[in-house]
């Protein structure tokens, strides 16, 4: 201890606090502060610009998110719309059908009414015409047998004939 | 660490020229008793701080004692200031005479004496002679000068070249940086907290590179012993005393003199702080104590051990040994360099926990909701 103390310098002990002191203000001024505090701006900085990249970065991502529910309800859409179209297309195939039949089997109908309309007139005219026809046949062969008075006889013995058989 | 092993061989070779001529001479048992005090005394002489700037010293051809290096100013207040340069001394070898006063420098230390340079003695061989204030610009004074002028420099240096360059440092400031970060990341922040830290942060980081760079100039063969003497760590040790003690919150002190707190009743406190105050202040001032004596005492030690194993090389005189006691101080001298970065570390980590006790604020708030739940 008393080695200590002898080796203890006073003028060294107040050079060494004044000088220390000196350095410890002028670096506090020139250099501490202004070091700490680039080293703190730009430690902000870079935090900063961090943030906002990741803020970017989570904007994009929603900004992508949005896009593919977009595509995705598009697509739908899409698909729905085209469903649709060929349900409407089936329908109107369908429906067109169905009317041809319905107009088809009308068309059929009709035609088939008038051809019985027409049968039944030919027919009509027919049996007018046979009528005519086998009237004048019988006229004339009334005309010719007549005519002829052994004919007339027979013609009427042999009906008769025919009579007693049945 | 390349520098260093180079500035190290200069230091061997330095050694060497100065133990030169005596250690071709043949040697009886009574010489080399004598030897070894030199070398004893050369050690301590090293060790201390001195009146002239010594780089190396040699034996001439005649016997006489050779120094090289630059004298300092010595500065003496004995009624009235005396200013002359330390070459009057000539190394102890002559009385210095300024305004009819004769000074001798007897172990490292300036004595007032009469025209013939009589010391005169206590029966403890202690000298009694008057001694007068001594403010001289020593060795070690210089080495502060300059340490402060290259930090000066080096870290207006660096804040520069952040405005210049855009807050990116340059140059040798890449270098310092980190360690500036570390210092506030890693001491600063984690001891005295968030709110706090900028306050102590100078002076932390000035004691960081202070201690660093003047442990790392004693290391070099300029043989400058500047932390590793008792009046340099006493005053860095009392400067972190006053920045403790004068920033100190209401709870520090409440620390010291209340420790206990609001945690049993005042009439149960008195007899354990009869002992509990006592000790709480002696705390105060043992922390900044072992501040000094840690830092002194591992320089000093260091400084001891480098030399020693140096002048191993010369009392061995054989080749093993030669070879042995320089890897040996060739590898103590690696520690050294890890023991001057580690030494100036703990000095700051130090301080930095004992500014962290000064400046903390408790929550009182929880505590006393506590208590209430005990009533």
């Amino acid at each position: 201890m008393e080695k200590l103390l002898g080796e203890f310098s006073l003028g060294l002990f107040v050079f060494q606090t004044l000088l220390f002191l000196l350095l410890l203000f002028l670096l506090k001024r020139f250099a501490w502060k202004p070091i700490l505090n680039a080293v703190n701006e730009r430690e902000q900085g870079i935090k900063n610009a961090l943030e906002s990249a990741e803020s970017a970065k989570k904007e994009m991502e929603n900004l992508q998110a949005d896009n593919q529910k977009l595509l995705q309800e598009a697509r739908v859409e899409r698909e729905a719309m085209l469903k649709e179209a060929r349900e409407m297309k089936n329908k109107i195939i369908e429906d067109a059908k169905d009317e041809a039949k319905v107009e088809a089997g009308k068309l059929v109908e009709q035609a088939r009414a008038s051809i019985e309309t027409e049968k039944k007139a030919a027919i009509a005219d027919l049996k007018a015409q046979v009528a005519t026809l086998s009237i004048d046949i019988a006229e004339k062969v009334v005309k010719d047998e007549l005519s002829n008075k052994d004919k007339q006889l027979k013609l009427v013995e042999s009906m008769l004939n025919e009579a007693t058989l049945n | 660490m390349q520098r260093n092993r180079l500035e190290k061989l200069v230091a061997l070779f330095v050694l060497m020229l100065s133990l030169f001529s005596c250690d071709l001479q043949k040697q009886d048992e009574a010489t080399k008793a004598a030897k070894q005090a030199e070398r004893k005394a050369y050690i301590q002489h090293h060790l201390q701080d001195s009146y002239d700037f010594n780089l190396f010293s040699y034996t001439k051809d005649d016997g006489h004692k050779a120094h090289v290096g630059f004298p300092l100013p010595v500065i003496l207040w004995d009624d009235g200031l005396k200013v002359f340069s330390s070459s009057k001394f000539h190394h102890g070898e002559t009385l210095a005479e300024v305004d009819g006063n004769h000074y001798k420098l007897y172990h490292g230390k300036i004595y007032k004496t009469d025209a013939s340079g009589t010391i005169e003695y206590d029966e403890d061989h202690h000298a009694l002679n008057e001694k007068p204030l001594d403010f001289s610009i020593t060795k070690g004074v210089v080495m502060i000068l300059i340490t402060g002028l290259l930090m000066f420099f080096l870290f207006r240096g660096l804040a520069r070249s952040y405005s210049n360059n855009g807050g990116i440092a340059k140059g040798v400031g890449r270098f310092f940086e980190p360690i500036i970060l570390y210092i506030r990341d890693d001491i600063a922040i984690p001891n005295i907290g968030e709110e706090k830290y900028m306050k102590y942060m100078p002076f932390l980081l000035t004691v960081f590179f202070f201690i660093w760079f003047l442990n790392i100039f004693g290391l070099t063969p300029l043989g400058v012993n500047v932390t590793g003497n008792i009046a340099v760590t006493t005053s860095l040790a009392l400067l972190t005393f006053f920045l403790t003690n004068f920033t100190g919150t209401k709870d520090y002190w409440k620390h010291i003199f209340d420790p206990l707190g609001d945690s049993m009743p005042w009439y149960a406190k008195i007899p354990l702080y009869i002992i509990l105050i006592p000790i709480e202040v002696l705390g105060i001032f043992i922390k900044p104590f072992s501040l000094l004596i840690r830092l002194y005492a591992n320089m000093q030690a260091g400084h001891i051990v480098l030399m020693s194993l140096i002048g191993l090389i010369f009392l061995f005189r054989t080749w093993m040994g030669g070879v042995m006691s320089f890897g040996l101080a060739f590898a103590i001298s690696l520690i050294e360099v890890l023991v001057a970065l580690l030494q100036a570390y703990i000095f700051t980590m130090l301080s930095a926990l004992y500014f962290g006790f000064a400046a903390e604020t408790h929550d009182h708030a929880e505590a006393h909701e506590g208590e209430v739940q005990h009533l």
